[in-house]
């Protein structure tokens, strides 16, 4: 039957057939949305399984371990001594100290790039600060071993040549430099012109205008920028590894001067290749409690980081 | 010196007369701005050309013509706004009372402390309704106690009439307020600094047909202590609220095969509406073009 694009066909009669889907076309549709579906289900359900697996294993090493041997004197899985305290307080050290360090040369990066920088420079410069957040951290763990742990920490601050917290932590506050900059600026550049022009037409100088209007009409974007480069900083591994100054075992320190093993370094150090796990009972599953508590606190950070957003966010 | 001769070559490419300035002299009134053979360019793109006229005190001054006339462009000149666009380059003379402030030693921060403006869409802060309102005396540094602070957001947006509406509810954000209220905002955040010219770039183009009777209302109300230059599309607003019109056309530039916008003829309002001296004038406002 001759049917034209309008559905009225040759006889001029026109019904419900004349509307009602192709049904190829609709299973199509559906195989479409499910597959899709499944994707994402895919993902939520691999998350599960890491979750799983780490409290599983976690959950043997707390019912079990003798807690005295958790606030000790360092960390020494091999000998049973599984002093946390040791790991965290290294691990927010080194933190601190590359928070301290991306922070305002990100953020400055990130004004410059997005208020001042000609559309030019601008164009330059952000892919190469893109590329700069591609390299790998093992380069830069080999940097802050070779170099800024004894030209920089050693020389300035006296610090031991071969590696420490405060080595450790500038590498990592270089690697994630690139990170707070380029999230920075794009949560800057989302700003409306308009509020800029508004600013402007006040009579407002321009640094007026970036500290009044453009940074807190993008707080929840500068927010994000700082929690992944603190996420990122809290989960390297390789740099605090090669450059924080202690290869197996450490004694419970806060002086960043001092080399010691963060969460990250520690599991590393233990886990390189299942035979050396061994030692007293427990060595194997201490991992995986390091491993959850790393987990907690990126989880915490994240959500107090949502709460303090939903304060300060001004939105636009 | 942004000081330019009138044009000598005879490159211009557009052909016509300028029956621009005013039939009579207004020996009385005191010109805010002298504007004197005006180009604007973008890039390599000229959006002006050759825009003469002068805007008197305590009055408003319309600019109205077809989409891409250069009448915004012409605007943002008196505020030089046009400088926060890349590329953006004007030649001529553009004084405000008597200063060119096209100088190399002008600061255009302290032009736009003097001369505020208005936006097409209305632009709050996301910030409160108080801040909005403080946030232009803050950054100048004028207010110098807290009392005083309040005491200008309190006069500011009565100026604006918008005070009643928002007295009890300062704290909350801007955003919260209708479309109109937020352009009354707008308007009241401007005249909060105290400037001698109010610059308004369609105001009501964004707005439901009360809320632009308000804005209007206000206009009238407020032009006895400025001077307002406003861009409209609506030529039954410019001929209800303005004191003198300037009509703008775009127009094919042989130089560059671009359209460019030209100020076609400036004078009372109720002249360029009842009794134009140009054809494309009379054209443009009885409807029969644009």
């Amino acid at each position: 039957m001759a049917v034209s694009n309008t559905g009225v066909d040759a006889a001029g009669d026109f019904s419900v057939e004349s509307l009602t889907a192709n049904p190829r076309q609709a299973r199509k549709e559906r195989l479409i949305r499910d597959s899709l579906g499944a994707t994402a289900l895919v993902s939520v359900l691999i998350s599960a399984l890491i979750i799983w697996s780490l409290f599983s294993e976690a959950w043997t090493f707390i019912v079990e371990v003798d807690w005295g041997s958790v606030w000790d004197i360092g960390w020494f899985p091999r000998r049973g001594i599984y002093d946390i305290k040791t790991l965290i307080v290294a691990s927010l050290i080194v933190t601190g100290i590359a928070m301290m360090v991306a922070g305002p040369l990100g953020l400055g990066a990130a004004i410059y790039l997005s208020e001042y920088a000609r559309p030019g420079v601008r164009k330059t410069l952000k892919p190469i600060l893109e590329i700069l957040a591609g390299i790998p951290s093992v380069v830069l763990g080999f940097f802050a071993l070779q170099w800024i742990a004894p030209n920089l920490v050693a020389s300035l601050f006296g610090g031991p040549a071969a590696g420490s917290l405060l080595a450790a932590g500038i590498g990592v506050g270089v690697l994630v430099v690139p990170l707070v900059a380029s999230i920075s600026e794009d949560a800057m550049k989302a700003v409306p012109m308009a509020l800029r022009e508004a600013s402007s037409g006040l009579g407002a100088r321009k640094v007026m205008t970036t500290m009044r209007v453009v940074l807190p009409a993008a707080v929840s974007g500068l927010m994000a920028a700082f929690i992944v480069a603190i996420s990122r900083a809290l989960g390297e591994t390789m740099i605090v590894f090669m450059a924080g100054g202690a290869a197996q075992t450490a004694v419970y320190t806060h002086s960043a001067r001092e080399g010691s093993l963060t969460m990250t370094a520690g599991i590393t150090s233990l886990a390189r290749g299942t035979d050396n796990v061994v030692g007293e009972g427990l060595t194997f599953q201490s991992l995986f409690f390091v491993g959850l508590v790393l987990f907690v606190l990126t989880f915490a950070l994240n959500l107090v980081a949502d709460r303090f957003v939903y304060k300060v966010r001004e939105q636009y | 010196m942004v000081q330019t001769e009138p044009e000598s070559s005879p490159t211009v490419g557009l052909d016509i007369d300028r029956k621009v300035g005013l039939t009579s002299p207004e020996a009385t009134l005191n010109a805010v701005f002298e504007v004197e053979n005006l180009d604007v360019y973008y890039g390599s793109f000229r959006a002006v050309q050759g825009a003469t006229f002068t805007v008197y005190e305590h009055e408003i001054t319309a600019m109205i013509g077809p989409s891409g006339c250069g009448k915004t462009t012409v605007l943002r000149c008196f505020n030089r706004m046009n400088d926060l666009i890349p590329g953006a380059r004007v030649e001529g003379r553009v004084d405000f009372r008597n200063v060119p402030i096209y100088d190399p030693r002008i600061d255009p921060v302290e032009v736009r402390r003097r001369i505020g403006m208005v936006f097409q869409k209305p632009n709050p802060f996301p910030k409160s309704i108080y801040d909005n309102i403080a946030f232009g005396p803050r950054v100048t540094g004028m207010a110098k106690k807290r009392g005083d602070l309040e005491e200008i957001v309190e006069r500011s947006l009565r100026r604006a009439a918008l005070w009643d509406e928002v007295k009890d509810r300062l704290k909350d954000s801007a955003l919260g307020l209708s479309g109109g209220q937020q352009q009354r905002l707008c308007i009241a955040r401007a005249i909060a600094v105290d400037p001698d010219v109010l610059l308004m770039d369609e105001p009501c183009s964004a707005l439901d047909p009360i809320a632009t009777t308000r804005i209007e209302d206000l206009m009238q109300e407020i032009k006895d202590d400025y001077t307002i230059v406003i861009v409209t599309h609506n030529m039954q607003q410019a001929a209800r609220i303005s004191n003198r019109t300037a009509f703008f056309t775009a127009q094919l530039d042989s130089t560059t095969d671009r359209r460019c916008g030209l100020l076609v003829e400036y004078d009372r309002t109720e002249t360029i509406f009842s009794n134009p001296s140009d054809e494309r004038t009379e054209n443009y406002v009885t409807g029969r073009f644009g």
